[in-house]
């Protein structure tokens, strides 16, 4: 039969990654904005300013799209590890069940429960309840992150764990360990940073689009400005949450940063960074190689002449796929610099006070509008392939974590999966992109012959006026 | 011993839980269901927004039904999830599908036939789907070393054909009296013509899924019908015959709420029922919640959760349903 060549592993790695890198694009962008529009609530309350309400109805029609592409492609991701991971689940159940089920419990339900207010509510709770149901919003998606990345910490840095009769991961006895294990607190921080980092460069890229048409636009300037912010203060601070989160992989899954570096040859006089190369596992080295001599031991021990092992100091079979590891590694630091670059430049855009003016600056920030997405992927591809051979690390192998399921049921998921996620979310990043081409209006109104808009939309008389002079700025 | 009280609690909060998700998804995918026989226009949109601000979290009780199997009954939620495979898949698409639609159908006027089209499939795949995998479950699927060990089509059988329509007509008949209950004017009217058919529908559906499923196996006939049990389990269809009177009688007194009420009480006696069938398995005749359950330390981590948290959750999911109380109205909330 069709597709009875392929491997049942291969196919269910491959539609778990596809699925789940999906998903990941849209709580990027979703933990982000929910914590925005909060901003933006709480300065409209302060100031009664309209500029930030009307910014508010911009971004929360927007966010109501992202917000529903994130929700129907996460739920595919909470059965996926029962349909193609059924031994996982088994075996890794008694573990990472009860931590999921907690995220559900604190922060899908507090979400949705809040959505429908956040959304649709404006008119029918008052200014403080609906801006409680914003927060009510943002936290549940920073529950929701925190509870899934202990998970997946877990599953890389596995700890306060013992292993039944049955081959389960029990709870050896507190669930501390299990929840703080090693990895966990690097990994949080590391990626709420790069959620709020996605989604300053996205509503900057709106904004310096609408300035580049409009300089006076009131909305652009506040929000490029926001986003600006944004950029210069936290990737500096990514940057630096990065490193630390690459020294505790070094301790933990030395293996993993081996692939990261392309260190295959072990360096007992201290390594070098290797810039660019084709790494080459069949014979263990990087050819082409560019390399700063020391810079590497500098980085991942502090000194240039610590030794570092490498990957031919461990069993092949237990290396992950290095040039998948080491190119998407350099394609998110890559991104990491080029963030930092833009938020030092806005800064001195600022202080020669052409923030607003500098078509340059505006240009670049479109440019790196969807950098965000891009190195959040690739963050995600080098932790998870680089966690490979294993679903748990050093314990189970994911040749050993797969469903009973014939190739021809997995594929044709696969390619169903694969249709269904084109169309569907094509469409929706095709809308995403009309909402954000409208420029930021004085006034956001609710389009006409809708009897009731998808994403709340106050009546313009509710929101007060910009006058035009202050809409100068 | 403490642990085995514990997992039958565990047991009662994953029932709780797929059935909040039948009774609250139920009827927005009943809406999507009926979404064909709604006029394109005013009587679409009304649908649409009555469940607008509330389909979200009808759907987060599917992912607790799911996430809740995995933490407290791993072993069953793979064993489950594999032997029913191709139906979960078409499930998760068709939901995909209609939870989208919510935003893009308003978002340009000239995609919306297509996004109302994609809402109604999707929500009758999803419902075909899951009356299905209901089925499957109760026919009983093949388990070797704690492992599925059938093939990737062995669901497919009349009766859980059956159950597959039986949850669309039931799905459908709890959107018409949603609709009755929040609509006005000629969506209003004509939800209630649909809900008489539907009523009967669902009886009909309902008898003959009953009538089916002591015949699956000897061990339902003897539930169902050996003393003394049969003195308890006799109510359940007492009650649903009292609760389809009521119903029919409320929907020709012009009730708005009472049918919407009484057809929920047929759901939640069809659950009752199915509860008198499948325990104390979570597999039927393969593996029982003792079997499947996470060790106790598991179990008691999570009690916080079912105790405290559950509460709230209702409480605060009850103040977003009274927020938007009362009709939709032909322009949206105001
Ligand atoms: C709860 C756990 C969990 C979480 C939060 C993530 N993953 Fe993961 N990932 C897995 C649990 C997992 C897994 C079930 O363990 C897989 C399936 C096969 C495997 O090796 O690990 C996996 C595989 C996997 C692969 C394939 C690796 C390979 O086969 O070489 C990729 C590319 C990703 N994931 C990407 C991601 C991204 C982009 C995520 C961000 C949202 C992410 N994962 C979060
Ligand atoms: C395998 C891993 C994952 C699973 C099983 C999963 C599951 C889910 C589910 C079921 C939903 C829908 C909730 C609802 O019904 O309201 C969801 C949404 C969400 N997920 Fe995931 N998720 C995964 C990975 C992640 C990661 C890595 C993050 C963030 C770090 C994340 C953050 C969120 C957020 C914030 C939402 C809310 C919707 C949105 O923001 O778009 N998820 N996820
Ligand atoms: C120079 C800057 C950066 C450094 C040094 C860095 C470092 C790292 C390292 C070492 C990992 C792998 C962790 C592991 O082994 O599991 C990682 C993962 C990741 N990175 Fe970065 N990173 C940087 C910039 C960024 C940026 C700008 C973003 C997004 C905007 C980003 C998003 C992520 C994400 C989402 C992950 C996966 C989650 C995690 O494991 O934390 N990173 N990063």
């Amino acid at each position: 039969m069709l597709f009875d060549q392929f491997d049942p592993v291969i196919l269910a790695r491959a539609q778990f990654a596809f699925t789940v890198s999906f998903h990941f694009i849209f709580p990027a962008f979703s933990i982000g904005l929910a914590s925005f529009l909060m901003m933006l609530e709480a300065l409209w309350l302060k100031t009664g300013q309209g500029v930030y309400a009307n910014l508010y109805r911009y971004w929360l029609k927007i966010f109501a799209v992202v917000f529903g592409m994130g929700v129907v492609s996460g739920v595919v991701m909470s059965y996926q590890f029962g349909t193609n991971w059924s031994v996982f689940s088994h075996k890794a159940g008694p573990i990472i069940g009860p931590l999921m089920a907690y995220e559900v419990l604190t922060a899908f339900f507090l979400e949705a429960g809040f959505l429908g207010v956040m959304l649709f509510g404006m008119n029918k709770v008052g200014k403080r309840l609906h801006f409680f149901a914003t927060c009510m919003v943002a936290l549940g998606t920073l529950i929701s992150a925190t509870w899934i990345i202990s998970v997946n910490s877990w599953m890389q840095t596995p700890a306060g764990f013992a292993i039944n009769e049955k081959g389960q991961f029990v709870p050896a006895g507190s669930w501390l360990p299990i929840i703080f294990n090693p990895s966990f607190p690097y990994r949080l921080v590391h990626t709420v940073i790069a959620a709020f980092l996605t989604t300053a460069f996205a509503v900057g890229a709106v904004g310096a689009w609408h300035l580049l048409k409009d300089r006076g636009n009131l909305g652009a300037r506040k929000m490029f400005s926001m986003a600006m912010w944004m950029a210069a203060l936290v990737s500096p601070i990514q940057i630096f949450a990065g490193d630390a989160h690459g020294l505790n992989t070094l301790e933990h899954q030395p293996i993993k940063v081996l692939a990261m570096e392309g260190d295959y040859q072990p360096s007992p006089a201290g390594a070098p960074l290797i810039l660019f190369g084709l790494p080459n596992s069949a014979e263990a080295r990087v050819d082409y190689e560019v390399a700063i001599p020391h810079l590497g031991s500098l980085i991942l021990k502090h000194d240039p002449y610590a030794p570092l092992p490498g990957l031919t100091d461990y069993p092949r079979d237990q290396w992950p796929p290095v040039p998948i590891v080491f190119w998407s590694f350099r394609i998110m630091v890559g991104i990491g610099f080029a963030m930092l670059g833009i938020g030092l430049w806005s800064l001195l855009a600022r202080y020669r006070r052409k923030l607003y003016d500098w078509s340059w600056l505006h240009r670049a920030a479109i440019l790196m509008g969807p950098s965000g997405f891009v190195a959040v992927i690739a963050g995600w591809v080098t932790t998870e392939v680089g966690r490979q051979p294993y679903t748990v690390y050093g314990l189970l192998r994911t040749v050993d974590s797969v469903s009973p399921l014939a190739a021809p049921a997995v594929a044709a998921s696969l390619l169903a999966f694969v249709v269904v996620y084109f169309v569907a979310f094509g469409a929706g990043i095709y809308y995403l992109l009309h909402l954000m081409a409208k420029p930021p209006g004085a006034g956001e109104t609710a389009p006409p012959n809708v009897p009731q808009r998808a994403a709340g939309i106050t009546p313009a008389s509710s929101v007060a006026v910009e006058t035009p002079a202050r809409a100068r700025g | 011993m403490a642990s085995i009280d514990l997992t039958i609690f565990w047991a009662a909060i994953i029932g709780f839980a797929v059935m909040a998700y039948v009774v609250m998804d139920g009827f927005d995918l009943g809406i999507g269901i009926l979404f064909p026989t709604l006029k394109v226009g005013d009587e679409r949109d009304q649908a649409m927004n009555s469940i607008a601000p509330v389909w979200d979290g009808n759907e987060t009780w599917l992912v607790m039904g799911g996430g809740g199997l995995l933490a407290a009954f791993p072993l069953a939620y793979g064993i489950l999830l594999t032997a029913t495979y191709p139906l979960i898949i078409a499930m998760l698409l068709g939901l995909i599908f209609r939870g989208v639609a919510f935003e893009f159908r308003w978002r340009d006027p000239r995609h919306r036939p297509f996004w109302d089209v994609a809402f109604s499939l999707g929500s009758f795949v999803a419902a075909l789907a899951q009356g299905i995998t209901l089925g499957a479950i109760l026919q009983g699927v093949r388990v070797e070393n704690d492992a599925y060990a059938g093939g990737w089509l062995d669901w497919l059988s009349p009766f859980s054909l059956l159950t597959g329509v039986a949850v669309v007509i039931g799905y459908a008949l709890l959107g018409a009296t949603w609709l009755i209950w929040k609509t006005e004017g000629t969506s209003h009217e004509h939800a209630r013509r649909a809900g008489f058919w539907l009523g009967i529908a669902t009886l009909l559906s309902l008898a003959a899924v009953s009538a089916a499923t002591p015949f699956l196996s000897y061990d339902y006939w003897r539930r169902w019908f050996a003393l003394p049990g049969v003195l308890l389990t006799a109510q359940v269809p007492l009650l649903v015959v009292i609760s389809a009177a009521t119903f029919f009688w409320s929907l020709k007194r012009g009730s708005h709420r009472l049918p919407f009420a009484m057809a929920l009480a047929l759901f939640l006696l069809g659950f009752v029922g199915l509860g008198v069938s499948i325990y104390p398995y979570v597999v039927p005749r393969a593996v029982t919640i003792w079997d499947a359950a996470v060790p106790y330390s598991s179990q008691v981590f999570m009690l916080p959760g079912a105790l405290v948290i559950i509460p709230l959750i209702l409480a605060y999911t009850g103040w977003a349903y009274w927020v938007f109380r009362g009709k939709v109205g032909t322009h949206g909330y105001h």
